[in-house]
């Protein structure tokens, strides 16, 4: 009997050092003759662990990690397969309290199977979402999406079900699911961990999402920065079309395009404009992309895990998955933990989470040691939450009434060193950074944003410079074309309201 | 309201007028609105008097979105949705002023200004600066960031451009000149560099505009809302102070100008916005190229010689009518009173020509009258008429944009007519099929987001045969629209032609041999073109100057018949003019066997009008064409001519034969601006008058009639037409008119389809296409409606005849000629402005392959000879043209292209073969003198 033994093959994992785990580890299985292979998996997303090596026992999984290349030697010191003996044993990986405490749906399968194996994906549930969506008709899919309460989770958390009724409804010769894969927010890489740890789900899930609107094309707008998941994705394509997922008999098939760096891509409609060969600009809506969008055609754009969700969705079944979460906010969001923390890693979980859950009992407080300060909530335009507010349940209405987002579900821890001042001026750098520059707010104000915030920090006029940043701030917000103007004064303003020392403003100023 | 100290200038709406047929109702700032659906918010707005500030909207373009100040609130809806971007929905109940919306856009302008220089009072858009008006609109009175903060005020204008800067530090990137490059003109030589607060607008690949692909066709700089974009004349002289509306002078477009005027000088022309023609675009000459006007080289002064060998001796007006007179009146009484001619100038207005006519066939007592249409679409004239009954095209401009197929025969429109290509192009990037005709690589077969379907690479004259073969599909393969020919064409010729073409010796794979163009794409283009549902074919001079000219006209009226291809909009039969008033000319009687309106001198009642109001007897036999009064002339039977506004010298064919017949008159009478080749040879030189100087009208290609008005006296004292008519008085017939409009209504008067047309109508409603009448008071923008004027449609037999000119083994290369877009013509005008700095010489397109056989290097001089010449010029080798063609432009009198062109020309109306001619190429070891060593050789290509 061979045993299997589990290295990680996504890009942390790779980036840490697993390619070079795996050959020493193939070494050693050759050099003691042990009765062992090794698979390649995606990732569990436990990455204070990666490379986490995984070992088939009867309980389970045992894992060790992380695992530098020159340690595996002293994995098989003995000349047998590890166990729990071991220093670095971590134990059986589902008992981790980090995975075995979270609510993983669409995770489900992440760092479990060989993310290129079709029989793997078949074998751990894999394909029922689309079986079940080709018995019903296009309407019964659209109805099961939008009784899931499934909201967009690119960040705009638009109700996807009224979506695909839009797409569905909106006559067109031609229709298109446009995978927004330009995953670009700091603190964030749910998209690449899925894409690379099971890409035949947003495979299926785009499939899913044809079905239910017409489409006959699709395409995946994968952000340049991502190498390993464009290999894994082009293997995934090919294979989705030799089993019949894709391809002429599917009556659907996705193309693979590769983005040229630009973070404003990530907004839908330069996203549509860089698809169609022109330059990555917002275009004002309407139109929505829904009615006119890739060459002017109705087409379906969502984030990579809006729709993967479809196909939990249509295998659980619809009420299986709003059973989770609370108010409007229905599901489960994968969480993405980082910054200054001790357990960074991907944390999927019904909305209604605290962060401080999140960021002790999932975490493990700061990596530090220090006691933490402000956690930004929903990537770089999302807020800066001081400890009061670290009770807030994750959903996207109570975020909404504080003055903050859940955007992409990016959690960046940080210690009491952090300066915020830096970080407010951050976010106008950041928007200054990435802006198209199409809109005048957003190409002129995010600099001016920059030098107001510059000239507070230094202590020259805060409260007269106040002034200006709150009405910038307000012509950011209103007066933008797209969201990355329009949310900017988010982080600002926290920093404003809950951090006023670090721009030299005396708390009565902001509470007046 | 915008502020503006421009006079006279027009409401923009901000965006553009909304087809639908349904109707929205709404309210904005509580009053009731009611447009057609798809119109925005911003216009629905304007509209009831409501200006919403904008920066980045004009009518002109589609709504952008960028600038932002043009929000509102609307109920219902979150946050403040750009007006030019939202499309006003029924019910919608919007607001454009609230405290928050002024503090916003307070707020953007402020953002605008802490970037931009704070010089407007030594600014060259002081008083018609968009960015002036709305800082001022939205009440900012201080920029609250400083100035030290990040800016572009340090960027480097750019000047190479001879007519506008680029100073990129009064940029306000609203992309409204990228997006008119791409829109508008549809070159899309500009785009926005870099991103974010480093986006600038780029032309090319970050080149000088000079150096770009930017066709200067004004687009821009009349987009640009600040002074980043601002013609140099503005910056020299400031702004105008009154503006005159007329029409350019160039091509049979005719596009409407605004003459923007300080005093009696030009600060600039801007293409007019309600201009029926060009709808508020231009290009490069009409938009900038007027600077001949008041060139140094212009002649103000009448002067006489006795012998062409004297020098020339200025007089006053009376004694060189005197002299002119006397010697003609000599002529005819010692040779006959057909001894003496004239030559009307398509340069010319109607008015102008009309006397002209009047003068021969009155004065002088003959019909030897002939115009330089002869020498461009003469063929257009007799083609038409005898298949639809019309000598004119049967669309307007605004047709192709109804247009599904495009067949486009012989024509460059990009170079030649660049503001109907500007249409043109738009359409087919809105979807429309393009089949192109040409034995060379023009343009439109491949250039920025056009691609033509066909491109059928036939050999130069063999038009007949693939327009034959193209029939043969139609009527072989069962494409006729047998209910339109039943209904509308004559039963009888209709049969014999469809027997006629039938035959196999019509079929794509019998042509083959003789066009060059394979089987299959013949059948695929006819099939294209009868599918429509539109389809429209748009022809220039490679159709008509051929010795089968005429016959190639009918072919294309007759292909248009059998498809039902005519009388409605997106279809038809278009010549695209080559000057602007060929049409006109024509129209006026300018042909020897023609009174105006395209009647037979021999028709008596017609005739007999004229005689009437003209008070004299008419020969009834028609005069020389211009061809005779040439041999005539080398003969000694003609010995006195009357040439307006035109160089025959350079433009006629065979000039060795024409210079010859010139120097055997006794008395060349030449009005032009210039001295140019002909008033070598002439007796009597009488200055012209510039369009900017002209009072009358001039017809375009689409039969429409403009207005000329004069933005500054004559400069020379004497209107032209006065000219003519103090002539034909001074000869005996004396005629008078107080203005131009006189003469428009005697012409009214005389010419049913212009019997509706006056200075007053044309006035009122901007412009008319003629027919013209009680019964189309408005005109006709679409002919052949319901029946062709003619009656039944005719269908003519075009049998394929060869030209005897061919190649041969002395001369193996067939030699065509065309046009390139910053020059016209012989380039008296063009090359007398700024232009010159895109086209300095004439260079010959020649294959690779015929290039390397007979060593001849890219960008060296070569010779190019024809059995009646050589001339010397460079070599462009380039895979444009194909093997065994080579082509030429003939704008500069240097190269004397028509030193090779030949005296073969259309069966039925003399217009000269331009388009073919053998020749062959050597390399020429010696550098090329500046000009050719004879004299005598010097001359130039096809006129029109």
């Amino acid at each position: 009997m061979t045993t299997r033994i589990y290295v990680p093959g996504d890009t942390t994992a790779w980036s840490l050092g697993a390619d070079e785990v795996e050959t020493a580890i193939v070494n050693a299985i050759t050099n003691h003759g042990l009765a062992a292979e090794v698979v390649r998996t995606g990732s569990r997303g436990l990455y204070w662990l990666e490379p986490l090596v995984e070992v088939d026992s009867p309980d389970g999984r045992i894992g060790f990690g992380p695992i530098a290349p020159e340690e595996v030697a002293d994995l098989f010191a003995d000349g047998k397969l590890p166990t729990t003996a071991h220093p670095r044993s971590v134990g059986i990986v589902a008992e981790i309290p980090f995975l075995r405490d979270q609510q993983r749906l669409t995770f489900r399968r992440a760092g479990l199977i060989d993310p290129l194996s079709w029989s793997d994906y078949q074998a751990h549930g894999g394909g029922e979402g689309i079986r079940q969506a080709r018995e019903s008709t296009p309407q019964q899919v659209i109805d099961a999406v939008m009784a899931s309460g499934l909201r967009g989770r690119g960040g705009a958390a638009f109700p996807a079900g009224i979506k695909w009724q839009t797409v569905h409804d909106t006559p067109g010769d031609v229709k298109y699911i446009v995978c927004n894969a330009d995953e670009g927010d700091s603190g964030t890489f749910a998209d690449r961990l899925l894409m690379e740890s099971d890409p035949f789900q947003l495979i299926e899930g785009m499939a899913i999402a044809a079905r239910a609107v017409g489409a006959s094309q699709g395409v995946i707008y994968l952000r340049s920065e991502y190498p390993r998941t464009h290999a894994v994705l082009t293997t995934a394509l090919a294979t989705a079309r030799e089993v019949g997922l894709l391809g002429a008999g599917a009556g659907f098939d996705i193309t693979l395009f590769l983005g040229a760096g630009s973070y404003i891509c990530g907004e839908e409609t330069a996203l549509l404009e860089s698809l169609e060969g022109k330059r990555g600009m917002v275009r004002p809506k309407p139109p929505l992309p829904a009615r006119e969008g890739l060459h002017g055609k109705p087409t379906l754009v969502h984030n990579v895990l809006t729709l993967a969700a479809a196909t939990t969705i249509l295998a659980d079944g619809a009420d299986q998955y709003a059973g989770h979460g609370l108010d409007r906010s229905r599901g489960t969001m994968p969480f993405q933990l980082g910054g200054n923390v001790a357990r960074g890693g991907l944390v999927e979980h019904a909305f209604g989470l605290t962060l401080d859950a999140l960021i002790h009992d999932f975490g493990g407080g700061t990596r530090s040691g220090r006691p933490a300060r402000a956690v930004q909530v929903g990537g770089p335009l999302g807020a800066y939450l001081p400890a009061e507010q670290w009770v807030t349940p994750l959903a996207y209405e109570s975020y909404l009434a504080i003055g903050a987002m859940l955007g992409h579900g990016g959690v960046v821890v940080f210690d009491d060193t952090v300066d915020m001042g830096a970080q407010a001026e951050f976010a106008m750098q950041f928007c200054a950074h990435e802006s198209c520059g199409k809109c005048t707010p957003c190409r002129i104000g995010s600099v001016r944003g920059v030098e107001l915030i510059q000239q507070m920090r230094r202590g020259e006029e805060p409260e007269r410079h106040l002034a200006v940043l709150h009405e910038l701030c307000e012509t950011l917000e209103l007066g933008s074309l797209c969201a990355l103007g329009g949310l900017t004064p988010m982080p600002v303003r926290s920093v404003i309201n809950h951090f006023p020392e670090a721009l030299h403003l005396p708390a009565e100023v902001i509470s007046s | 309201m915008t502020m503006t100290a421009m006079p006279d200038a027009r409401r923009d709406l901000g965006t553009p007028a909304a087809t639908g047929t349904n109707r929205v109702r709404a309210t904005i700032d509580g009053i009731a609105v009611d447009v057609p659906e798809g119109t925005s918010v911003m216009r629905a707005a304007r509209e009831a008097g409501v200006a919403v500030p904008k920066l980045c909207a004009t009518e002109s373009l589609a709504s952008f979105g960028s600038c932002r100040l043009c929000l509102v609130e609307i109920e219902g809806r979150r946050g403040m949705p750009a007006s030019c971007t939202t499309p006003l929905e029924p019910g919608m109940v919007v607001r454009t002023q609230s405290p928050q919306l002024a503090r916003v856009r307070r707020n953007v302008m402020e953002l605008y200004i802490s970037d931009h220089p704070l010089d407007c009072l030594t600014c060259a858009a002081n008083g018609d600066c968009e960015l002036q008006d709305m800082a001022g609109v939205v009440g900012l009175r201080e920029v609250r960031y400083g100035y030290q903060g990040a800016n572009h005020l340090d960027a480097v204008a750019d000047a190479s451009n001879p007519y506008f800067t680029f100073d990129p530090a009064k940029c306000i990137v609203c992309s409204r000149c990228v997006r008119a490059c791409d829109e508008i003109q549809g070159t899309f030589a500009l785009t926005i560099d870099g991103r974010g607060f480093g986006s600038v607008v780029s032309a090319g690949m970050d080149e000088a505009f000079i150096d770009s692909e930017c066709v200067s066709c004004g687009a821009c700089v009349q987009a640009c809302p600040t002074a980043t974009l601002m013609e140099k004349t503005v910056i020299e002289h400031g702004l105008p102070d009154r503006v005159v509306k007329t029409t350019c002078a160039y091509c049979g477009v005719g596009c409407s100008f605004r003459a923007e005027m300080q005093g009696n000088e030009v600060v600039r022309m801007v293409p007019d916005m309600d201009g029926g023609a060009n709808e508020g675009h231009s290009c490069v000459k009409g938009r900038f190229a007027w600077g001949y006007a008041t060139h140094k080289e212009r002649v103000l002064s009448p002067m006489v010689r006795e012998r062409i060998s004297d020098p020339w001796r200025e007089v006053s007006w009376d004694e060189a009518f005197d002299f002119a007179a006397t010697r003609l009146r000599a002529i005819q009484a010692e040779h006959g009173r057909g001894a003496i001619g004239g030559i009307s100038s398509s340069r010319c207005t109607n008015e102008e020509v009309y006397v002209v006519q009047k003068m021969v066939r009155a004065a002088f007592a003959n019909n030897n009258i002939d115009t330089c249409a002869r020498v461009c679409h003469s063929p257009t004239g007799y083609g038409l008429k005898n298949t639809f009954g019309t000598s004119a095209g049967t669309q307007n401009f605004e047709s192709v944009a109804a247009a599904d197929v495009i067949l486009l025969i012989g024509a460059n429109p990009t170079d030649a007519h660049p503001v109907f290509a500007s249409r043109m192009k738009r359409r087919l990037r809105e979807g429309a099929r393009l089949i192109v005709a040409d034995p060379r690589r023009i343009d439109l077969v491949r250039s920025p987001h056009v691609s033509a379907a066909h491109h059928l690479q036939l050999q130069p004259g063999t038009n007949v045969a693939l327009i034959n073969a193209l029939a043969h599909v139609v009527v072989t393969e069962g494409l006729v629209n047998e209910s339109f020919v039943a209904e509308r064409c004559e039963a009888e010729s209709f049969q014999q032609w469809r027997d006629f073409i039938a035959q196999p010796e019509n079929s794509p794979e019998a042509t083959a041999a003789i066009t060059g163009v394979p089987a299959a794409e013949v059948r695929a283009a006819a099939r294209l073109y009868a599918a429509g549902p539109n389809s429209a074919i748009y022809y220039g001079l490679g159709v008509t100057e051929h010795s089968q000219g005429s016959t190639m006209v009918m072919g294309i009226a007759n292909l248009a018949m059998a498809t039902g291809q005519i009388g409605r909009p997106g279809v038809g039969v278009n010549p695209l003019r080559g000057q602007n008033n060929v049409q006109g000319s024509c129209d006026m009687g300018s042909f020897p066997h023609e009174l105006p309106g395209y009647r037979h001198i021999a028709d008596s009642t017609v005739r007999g009008s004229f005689e009437s109001a003209w008070n004299v007897t008419l020969d009834p036999e028609p005069g020389f064409r211009i061809p005779n009064m040439f041999s005539a002339a080398v003969a000694g039977q003609f010995r006195g001519l009357y040439v307006q506004g035109e160089d025959i010298a350079q433009s006629d064919p065979d000039t060795t034969h024409v210079t010859r017949a010139l120097e055997a008159l006794d008395c060349l009478i030449v009005q032009d601006l210039f001295l140019n080749e002909t008033a070598k040879y002439a007796h009597v030189f009488l200055p012209g008058t510039s369009f900017l100087e002209k009072d009358g009208t001039f017809t375009n290609a689409e039969r429409r009639i403009n207005r000329v008005r004069p933005a500054m006296p004559s400069r020379t004292g004497l209107a032209e037409w006065e000219v003519t008519c103090r002539l034909a008085t001074a000869m005996g017939y004396p005629m008078d008119y107080p203005d131009a409009a006189a003469i428009m209504a005697e012409i009214a008067a005389l010419t049913p389809t212009f019997a509706g047309v006056s200075f007053e109508r044309l006035d009122r409603l901007g412009s008319v296409q003629w027919p013209c009448t009680a019964a189309s008071p408005d005109g006709t923008p679409v002919m052949h409606v319901d029946r062709f004027v003619r009656g039944e449609g005719r269908f003519l037999i075009t049998r394929f005849v060869p030209t005897e000119e061919r190649s041969t083994r002395r001369f193996p290369l067939l030699l065509t000629t065309g046009r390139i877009l910053s020059q016209y013509n012989v380039g008296t005008q063009t090359r007398r402005t700024g232009n010159i700095a895109w086209h300095p010489r004439d260079v010959l397109e020649i294959h690779p392959s015929d290039a390397e056989l007979r060593g001849v290097r890219d960008g060296a001089p070569l010779t190019l000879a024809s059995r009646k010449g050589t001339i010397t010029l460079t070599a462009d080798i380039t895979d444009r043209v194909p093997p065994g063609v080579v082509y030429t432009t003939f704008h500069h009198p240097e190269l004397g292209a028509n030193v090779v062109t030949t005296e073969y020309s259309d069966w039925a109306t003399n217009c000269p073969e331009y388009k073919v001619t053998a020749v062959e190429v050597r390399p020429l070891a010696v550098a090329a003198p500046e000009t050719s060593a004879s004299a005598a050789l010097e001359g130039a290509g096809s006129a029109t």
